[in-house]
């Protein structure tokens, strides 16, 4: 069972009601005991760093997606700045991320584009897949998804970016370390690009974890 | 290539998908779950629906339809009409809504605005505007579905919602709307310059070559139409339609490089 954690941040319905299109076996939960037991998780997340990051403290959710998912190796797969909390810290905030891939979260830098940058970068951007990776396969030429964010993920070591996406430059689309990946995009919001993404991960078995400082 | 996002927008009343001609005048268009159900089959970018009626049929209702519409749309969703606080917007945007729409209320209360960003991300708020031209050109923001004056200024209140923390603004001519001869371009280009958020330019859409113009002359970021989704030729039969990929490609995708 796939079990989308319910901490009070992200759009647990579009999940959901994904997860049920597909076919897959689903559940939200803010319940550690119900955590503990799932097959796959995934960390969504929608808003602030320092607020998600507080909320997963809060009622033992953390402990529970810990031992899950870095003790036995359930996949995680964390969306949009459910990936973000992934790394070890974010300019939007002053919270530590989990850390449990070594990267960083950024703000767009305008600087860095030759146009001018509208912040945040909302809207389907291709995904070009830099790594092969289970959590990628598709038999569409040009997949794209979905994206509304400010921050964008940067990996400190490039072979964990899997997939990249262009606003304004290039950045950190798709990132995976061994059981652990996440998405800045929104597979849930993305037809059949997102689709098969969230069947890829439904597939996925269980892999021991490398965690970076965990 | 830069994947400028179409948006349908959908307008409601009573639980009825139906059309406008500036503002006036609703013709009745169909259901909107069917309308929804055929969009995403063509794989629209985005879906904007707003509910016009000045006599809503109360929140549970709404809740339902708007259940209903996330469950059949893989896409975006954003929701708006009437919504004017936070405990209204987290009861919408936890139906499977990614996006709430705010007019009046954010002429009125920018600090809803603020309050939205802060708890839900502003890229759950866009703030509509609503234009009226007025004689010697200068322009007008209205509110309540375009009949009321606010006297403010486009671009000082497009300023305003940014700063407050809109994560996107649309702005709709209103005497372009439904007419199908092109956005106002100066309109669009005046706010879009004026602010760093994306801008959506809507009223007045016939062509790709309008989206297209929306973007060059305009400087919008995205683009959104109505009348060419649901009416198919001179006589406006009821269509529901969505330019191709290839032509997007061609005519839109291509010009921002």
């Amino acid at each position: 069972m796939i079990v989308v954690v319910d901490y009070g941040v992200g759009n647990l319905a579009s999940i959901s009601n994904m997860l049920r299109r597909i076919g897959a076996t689903a559940a939200v939960s803010s319940d550690p005991a119900i955590i503990v037991r799932a097959d796959k998780v995934i960390l969504p997340g929608v808003g602030a760093f320092d607020h998600a990051m507080r909320k997963l403290r809060e009622r033992s959710l953390l402990a529970a997606i810990e031992k899950r998912v870095l003790r036995d190796g359930v996949p995680l797969l964390g969306l949009c700045l459910g990936a973000q909390l992934l790394t070890m810290e974010s300019e939007e905030g002053t919270e530590r991320g989990l850390g449990w891939v070594d990267a960083i979260t950024v703000r767009f830098d305008p600087s860095k584009a030759a146009e001018k940058l509208a912040i945040p970068h909302m809207g389907w951007s291709d995904v070009k897949e830099v790594r092969t990776h289970p959590l990628l396969a598709t038999e569409e030429s040009e997949p794209r998804f979905y994206f509304a964010h400010s921050y964008h993920i940067r990996c400190n070591d490039p072979g964990l970016t899997i997939g990249t996406a262009t606003h304004g430059y290039e950045f950190d689309a798709a990132i995976a370390s061994g059981n652990v990946a996440g998405v800045q995009f929104h597979p849930e919001k993305s037809h059949v690009f997102g689709m098969r993404l969230l069947r890829n991960f439904s597939e996925m078995a269980s892999v021991p974890h490398s965690a970076v400082s965990a | 290539m830069k994947r400028i996002r179409v948006i349908p927008v959908l307008l409601l009343k009573s639980g009825d998908l139906v059309k406008t001609v500036r503002f006036e005048n609703p013709t009745y268009i169909g259901d909107p779950i069917n309308a929804v159900r055929i969009f995403n089959d063509k794989r629209v970018d985005e879906l904007i629906l707003l509910d016009i009626g000045a006599n809503r049929g109360g929140e549970r209702s709404e809740a339902r339809l708007l259940s209903e519409i996330a469950s059949e749309a893989f896409m975006p969703v954003a929701f708006g009409g009437g919504i004017n606080n936070l405990g209204q917007v987290e009861r919408i945007l936890k139906l499977g809504v990614e996006k709430v729409v705010i007019n009046s209320a954010a002429a009125e209360d920018p600090e809803l605005i603020t309050a939205i960003a802060r708890q839900f991300g502003s890229q759950s708020v866009v703030i509509s505007i609503d234009v009226r031209r007025r004689r010697f050109g200068s322009y007008r923001v209205y509110t309540n579905n375009g009949t009321k004056a606010t006297g403010r200024d486009p671009v000082e209140h497009a300023r305003r919602v940014a700063n407050a923390g809109a994560g996107e603004i649309l702005i709709t001519s209103i005497s372009h709307e439904g007419v199908g001869r092109g956005y106002d371009l100066k309109l669009i280009r005046t706010v879009a310059d004026a602010v760093n958020v994306p801008v959506i330019a809507n009223g007045g859409a016939s062509s790709v070559a309008d989206f297209a113009a929306a973007v060059t002359a305009g400087h919008a970021s995205a683009v959104a139409a109505s009348s060419m989704f649901v009416f198919h030729g001179k006589h406006r039969a009821v269509l529901i339609s969505f330019p191709d990929e290839t032509l997007l490609k061609r005519e839109l995708y291509s010009i921002s490089n």
